[in-house]
């Protein structure tokens, strides 16, 4: 017996090595964390293995330049990224974009969201043990990435959100193609929630893990689906409506415990959201230009180019030098699928941003990880790893 | 207009409140923005937080701007939100080359990642931070990536030494000289280009959209 207490004295924390090369850490994290026995006393995240300065060469780029640049942040949910920086541009410039290009934007950014949430969620059951819902899940993504391709010419860093509306209009059919894997969609969900929802081994691996009550939440700067998790209903889609948001009947669906299958849950429910709002924006999507007809600031159709000299002009001065946008700073966010993404931008007068600041929603879901996983398993790692939908794009920038 | 008056109003409540701490403050672009003096942010955000009338319960970021050239040199930019009153607001404090910051990681535990932040790429320290280490950039870092005087090309390069057989770093070697282009051309162009971006450009974009 003596011998056994003097031995339990001994023990001591041990130190484990998570990554940066691990399937369940969602890209290049690296985890340090202590361990007593099989519980997690301390996890010490390392961050910035993805870092490419994507601030700083900013500054050193034109306007339009930049652009490409919020693609490779997040790069499950581009589009909603270039739509901060677009937003940011054109507050700053004075803009107000037509109609039709809000119509495009609102539609494609909850394509997004559907993306983002899909791989998300399907990736999240994998680490936890599932692996079908991953498969079906990824033929959906493939679907709605085949139609950023015919929007924008590429299946993921579309760069198409641009400062003044977005760069074409919707190609012939897609709009029909969009509107018949809206009407399909929901079934897909469907049998995903069949899988998961009640499935006892994704209960017992998320239930009560990695809990955080409202004002946790809150005070570790919490946004999008974290928050709502925990029974907050925020969403800049309804608080600050940008585009046509204020048009859209939706609802925000809210958890009411904070933990990971509370997240997993607000998810899928965004997901149903998204579909009804695709819907609507078919619905109403009026005919019209696309974008701004200010050639300073958008260029001018090709036809146009080969007649007009003029226009000819507009085009060359257009990709070399840029516009230049006026002096002022603003901090402009969107709820991008993640939580609020937001780009704070400070003009100097010339073509190229003086400081772009880029606030991304997972930046604050990691530095809270620490919190989270104190006094849980070891197993229970993947499982908060998952639903705090990281993406090291946008974390270390 | 509705909102940018509720903000003037807002900014007037709360310079009255906080006295001569605020050095300026404005609303520019439908948001509302306050330069306040820097030893008093620690006391600043917690009553920013904890009033019943403000409720900024959220600190969504912390940033670094560098102004070379201006005296003080930098400014560290606090954004904050709060979801009672659907209200954002700017603190901003200005801080000499190599002074230091009082940390509100105790006030925010949000704050922690991001003055971490601030001090990897400025280079600007924070008083009583709990955990002060470089968080983006490489282990063993020298420098300060965000600076203006900082290069884009950087000083060091990584790579695979097969020789040696692990990883070295060198001075960057550019075979060809970092090119920066002077865009603002003396062409006639970008002058017309700037005041057409003033009112007329407003009418242009609204009339298209109708």
């Amino acid at each position: 017996m003596e011998t056994l207490e003097q031995e339990s004295k001994k023990t001591q924390n041990f130190t484990i090595n998570f990554g940066p090369q691990h399937p369940a850490a969602h890209g290049v994290l690296r985890l340090i964390l202590e361990l007593d026995g099989e519980v997690v006393e301390r996890a010490d995240p390392h961050i910035g293995l993805l870092h490419r300065g994507t601030e700083k060469l900013i500054e050193y780029k034109t306007y339009l330049q930049a652009i490409p640049y919020f693609d490779r942040l997040d790069y499950v949910s581009p589009m909603s990224q270039e739509h901060a920086f677009a937003l940011a541009v054109e507050k700053l410039l004075g803009l107000e974009i037509p109609i039709r290009a809000k119509y495009i934007r609102v539609l494609f950014s909850e394509i997004t969201r559907i993306l983002n949430h899909l791989l998300n969620i399907t990736t999240m059951a994998i680490d936890v043990g599932a692996m079908t819902p991953l498969l079906w899940g990824f033929e959906e993504r493939e679907i709605l990435m085949g139609f950023y391709e015919r929007v924008s010419g590429a299946r993921m860093h579309s760069a198409y959100f641009r400062p003044g509306g977005v760069q074409k209009d919707l190609p012939l059919g897609l709009a029909e193609d969009i509107r018949a894997f809206a009407d399909r969609f929901p079934q897909v969900i469907d049998d995903i929630e069949r899988l998961l929802t009640d499935n006892r081994i994704f209960k017992q691996r998320t239930v009560s893990i990695g809990v955080v009550n409202a004002e946790q939440a809150q005070d570790w700067g919490f946004s999008g689906p974290m928050l709502r998790a925990s029974d907050v209903a925020w969403d800049l889609r309804r608080a600050q409506p940008y585009e046509v948001y204020d048009q859209m009947d939706f609802l925000i669906p809210v958890g009411k415990h904070g933990d990971c299958y509370d997240r997993y849950l607000v998810r899928m429910e965004e997901m149903r959201q998204s579909v009804r709002i695709i819907k609507q924006c078919l619905e109403q999507m009026p005919e019209g230009l696309v974008k701004v007809k200010n050639y300073k600031i958008t260029t001018p159709p090709r036809a146009e180019m080969k007649t007009s000299m003029e226009a000819l002009i507009h085009h060359f001065k257009l990709y070399t030098e840029g516009y230049h946008v006026p002096k002022g700073e603003t901090y402009t966010a969107v709820e991008a699928p993640k939580g609020e993404f937001a780009v704070y931008l400070i003009a100097d007068g010339s073509n190229q941003p003086y400081r772009c600041k880029i606030r991304g929603p997972s930046f604050a879901f990691l530095q809270a990880f620490d919190f989270m996983v104190k006094g849980h398993m070891l197993a229970d790692v993947p499982s908060i790893i998952g639903s705090l939908d990281v993406v090291f794009g946008e974390i270390d920038r | 207009m509705d909102t940018s008056n509720s903000l003037q109003d807002l900014g007037q409540f709360i310079a009255k409140e906080i006295g001569t701490d605020i050095l300026r403050w404005s609303v520019v672009h439908g948001e509302l923005m306050m330069t306040v003096e820097k030893g008093s942010i620690s006391r600043i955000l917690p009553y920013l937080r904890d009033s019943e009338t403000l409720q900024f319960s959220q600190l969504m970021d912390v940033c670094g701007v560098d102004y070379l050239g201006r005296t003080p040199r930098f400014d560290v930019v606090y954004n904050l939100l709060s979801l009672v009153y659907n209200k954002r607001i700017r603190l901003k404090i200005e801080v000499e080359d190599g002074m230091s910051v009082p940390s509100v990681s105790a006030v925010y535990s949000s704050a922690n990642w991001w003055e971490r932040e601030v001090f990897d790429l400025y280079g600007i320290p924070f008083e009583d931070h709990p955990d002060l280490r470089r968080i983006l950039t490489d282990y063993g870092f020298e420098g300060y990536p965000l600076r203006k005087d900082f290069p884009l090309t950087g000083y060091v390069e990584v790579r695979y030494d097969e020789e040696k057989q692990k990883v070295v770093y060198e001075s960057v070697k550019l075979p060809q000289a970092f090119r920066t282009f002077d865009f603002n051309s003396p062409w006639e162009g970008m002058e017309c280009a700037v005041q057409a971006l003033e009112p007329k450009h407003t009418e242009d974009g609204r009339e298209v959209s109708e």
